[in-house]
């Protein structure tokens, strides 16, 4: 599997040599010598640490805090690729907005038998009390994370949506100011779009849901964390940061007479939008979870008064649940009108008896997920799992096949990274960010890859042992200097802060 | 300003003043105990432990009284909340949480400070403590500096306000345990003193020269103990910490236009301490004090809670 794979820059087999565009890099790649590269990369790693760029991995006490490894091989798409990649992007997410909005709404997809009724009734992650509440500007995915593969130069497929609390958005901004600092000569060698504006652009985002009618032409914009105990707190606070919000917790906020406040040392503030990396059970005990101390009691009513607006917004666990995934093609169809230009991977429902049974006859071939999983844990990777866990899984998916799913293993697309043999090919995935505000969706021109670090792995989760890279998005225009007089000005700006 | 931002602004002052202060504590102490001729011994470890108030918690932890033990103990013991490991663990959890509101390079110090304790420290001979020591002590000075450089915001303002109210605190104790023990019941001011002793009352607060310049007669202990009373030029005598907490609640007040409970508290105090005269103090007893300060101190941390909504 391993040798079959695309390799992103080397091409489809290392007889061909480079692709044509991609030369430059490859050259570069030859002449830096491997140490060098290597004490670039600890350079990126110590700063890292320093700034305190760290996630938790939960079940381990001992660690509390790592860093995620970086990588100082870039991935690279061409202006064509990323061109075509936008527009399926921009497809999708409409459509999961499109999607959010019937189906709290008049559920029309269900009544024209697109979807079965039992699908999204019966699943956990629809929240019949959200039903009927209409977010501000009808925008309820506002920040997508879409998971792409790649399997050749034009083959691309969706493997995940993240419609709720994607991150890791923060990595690809500090990825790139390792890269400008360390690796300086490269972006004279590409033209390699900007994604420094993310920040000013999520912002604008959340001032243009603002509920209309709020306190005037400046909503008070704050991000809600679940506390700095939290895996992402280092994002959260980065992006509070780079915003000139506050970062609050639930315990900050509030809620009176339908309106949000928090509380400041003169008092009560009114918060007008509130980009939540909480989970919806957080949110509001007095409507999700009647047992937990946690969250603002009152936020749902304030939200469902048209006070505030939530990014993203509650209830959105039905558009990227794993058992919908499978439906995507149809979703998109059904509200743009034209096949979905990003394809899924293959997927087999398991709560289809012939679909089960194929997936049981094929166990040593297959990724199976649980629906409701996620960061790689609950998954079994058939073709390097050992034969007890196989068994494990047969006997669970024989059990409750409802709350699986099945995908063939792809041969995922490699890029050269460097390993401690030197530079190797090891497969990537990408997570793009979509935003959608009240004028529109826009797709920041880069992303968050992430690369399996052991040979021949294909799991790239943070939690098991991946790590990250930089991700080029190259612009058409003849090369000028805007990109380094942009990325000069950023590293002012943070200076004086 | 959120409240919760405030609090924990204001702990994170509290705890770097206070790891920086038990650093210069053991610092002195390990001076006294194996640099001096006549070294002190168990007795400079116990005033030690006296001193950060954390004597109980050294017995009830089974230890023994030994320089290898207390320096443990106060430097690196994960059980007890005084130890400098705990303290920059409290530090850092509290600059985490208002990550939004530091600048990188005052988060980087803290975060330093917390790395220098990384790796588990076991007991240590006095060179790799002192080497520690100074480790801690270049981190939080590397934090006072990013403070300074800082916007001149409400933020700066909490922080000066908890080391102000911290140093006042530790000022205060350090003074009272160290005059307790060097003069016992019945022995005059002036007698003959133990150079050894004082110097480290002077170590501790980074004094040594300052008090040479300031006084030309010698070190005798009123003149040790009006340095730390009342010379405002000293930055961790009470003159100056009592000011500078004024000047940090006045800053505040001026931010939001109102003042409050504490910034009466404050003045009044100030104004007290600006007024108080080494030797009228020493002879109405200076163990009373200093001990109705240390509860004015702590009257004063309660009522900040109050005025700022922390809770």
């Amino acid at each position: 599997m391993g040798t079959a794979a695309f390799d992103e820059i080397m091409g489809a087999s290392s007889v061909d040599g480079a692709r044509p565009e991609l030369r430059d890099l490859c050259r570069w790649l030859a002449d830096t010598p491997d140490g060098e590269l290597r004490r670039r990369q600890q350079s990126a790693e110590t700063t890292f640490r320093q700034l305190g760029i760290t996630f938790a991995v939960y079940g381990e006490s001992e660690a509390g805090e790592r860093i995620i490894p970086f990588d100082i091989v870039p991935r690279v798409f061409l202006a064509d690729e990323w061109a075509r990649l936008s527009e399926g992007l921009v497809q999708r997410v409409e459509a999961i907005n499109a999607f959010l909005v019937d189906i709290y709404g008049d559920q029309k997809i269900l009544r024209d038998g697109v979807l079965p009724a039992d699908l999204i009734l019966g699943n956990a992650q629809f929240r019949p009390e959200i039903a009927g509440i209409r977010p501000p500007h009808d925008v309820w995915a506002h920040i997508c994370g879409i998971d792409l593969v790649r399997t050749g130069p034009d083959d691309f497929f969706v493997l995940e949506d993240n419609a709720r609390t994607p991150s890791g958005v923060s990595y690809m901004l500090e990825n790139r100011e390792a890269m400008v600092r360390l690796c300086p000569e490269l972006f004279s060698k590409f033209r390699v779009a900007a994604v420094d504006s993310y920040p000013d652009r999520l912002l604008e985002t959340m001032r243009s849901v603002a509920p209309r009618g709020c306190g005037g032409p400046r909503p008070t914009c704050v991000v809600l964390t679940p506390g700095h105990y939290n895996s992402a707190y280092y994002e959260h606070s980065f992006l509070a940061d780079s915003m000139g919000v506050e970062l609050v917790e639930a315990a900050d906020l509030v809620v009176d007479d339908d309106v949000v406040y928090m509380r400041t040392i003169d008092g009560r503030v009114r918060v007008d939008v509130i980009y939540r990396r909480v989970d919806d059970d957080y949110l509001d005990p007095l409507v999700f979870r009647p047992d937990s101390m946690l969250g603002v009691p009152g936020l749902i009513a304030a939200y469902a008064a048209g006070n505030v607006a939530i990014l993203n917004a509650p209830g959105n666990g039905i558009a990227d649940d794993k058992a919908i995934y499978s439906y995507m093609p149809e979703i998109v169809k059904y509200y743009s009108g034209s096949d979905a230009r990003l394809p899924n991977v293959e997927t087999y429902r398991c709560r289809e008896p012939q679909a089960l049974k194929y997936v049981l006859d094929h166990l040593d071939q297959l990724v199976v997920k649980l629906v409701d999983g996620s960061g790689g844990y609950g998954m079994l990777v058939g073709p390097t799992a050992s034969s007890a866990e196989i068994e494990r899984f047969r006997a669970a998916l024989v059990a409750a096949p409802e709350r699986y799913i099945a995908q063939p293993t792809l041969a995922l697309s490699t890029v050269p990274t460097l390993v401690e043999q030197g530079v190797a090919p090891r497969h990537v995935d990408f997570r793009p960010f979509v935003l959608t505000g009240a004028k529109g969706v826009q797709v920041v021109p880069g992303g968050l890859t992430r690369v399996a670090l052991r040979e021949g792995s294909l799991v790239v989760n943070s939690s098991q042992g991946g790590g990250t890279k930089d991700s080029f998005v190259l612009m058409d225009e003849p090369h000028g200097m805007t990109q380094t007089m942009g990325n000069m000005t950023q590293t002012l700006g943070q200076g004086q802060r | 300003m959120l409240s919760r931002t405030a609090a924990s602004l204001y702990w994170l002052g509290r705890y770097v003043e206070r790891a920086d202060f038990v650093a210069r504590l053991i610092e002195a102490t390990l001076r006294l105990d194996v640099l001096s001729p006549r070294s002190a011994g168990e007795d400079a470890w116990r005033t030690a432990l006296a001193v950060s108030e954390t004597a109980d918690a050294f017995t009830a932890g089974g230890h023994t009284l030994s320089r290898e033990e207390v320096a443990h103990f106060l430097l690196a013991d994960s059980t007890h909340p005084g130890s400098i490991l705990r303290c920059l663990a409290m530090a850092r959890d509290n600059a985490r949480a208002v990550r939004t509101a530091l600048s990188r390079e005052a988060w980087q110090a803290i975060n330093g400070a917390w790395l220098i304790f990384d790796q588990r420290i076991g007991r240590l001979d006095p060179t790799a403590v002192l080497g520690v020591v100074d480790a801690v002590k270049a981190e939080t000075r590397g934090f006072e500096g990013a403070v300074h450089r800082m916007l001149r915001n409400q933020t700066t303002s909490f922080i000066r306000l908890g080391q102000a109210v911290e140093r006042t605190d530790n000022t205060a104790r350090l003074l009272d345990v160290k005059y307790h023990i060097l003069l016992p019941e019945g022995e005059r001011v002036g007698g003959t003193v133990d150079r050894d002793q004082w110097t480290t009352i002077l170590q501790t607060v980074s004094a040594v020269t300052a008090f040479r310049w300031l006084y030309n007669d010698g070190l005798n202990p009123t003149n040790v103990i009006d340095l730390l009373l009342s010379r405002a030029e000293l930055p961790r005598s009470l003159a100056a910490s009592t000011e500078e907490t004024v000047a940090a609640l006045t800053a505040l007040a001026r931010a939001s236009g109102t003042q409050g409970e504490a910034d009466r508290m404050a003045r009044t105090r100030q104004a007290r301490v600006a007024r108080t005269r080494t030797g009228d103090v020493i002879a109405a007893g200076l163990h009373q004090h200093l001990q109705s300060l240390i509860v004015e101190n702590a009257q004063l941390h309660d009522a900040i809670g109050r005025q700022f909504k922390f809770h």
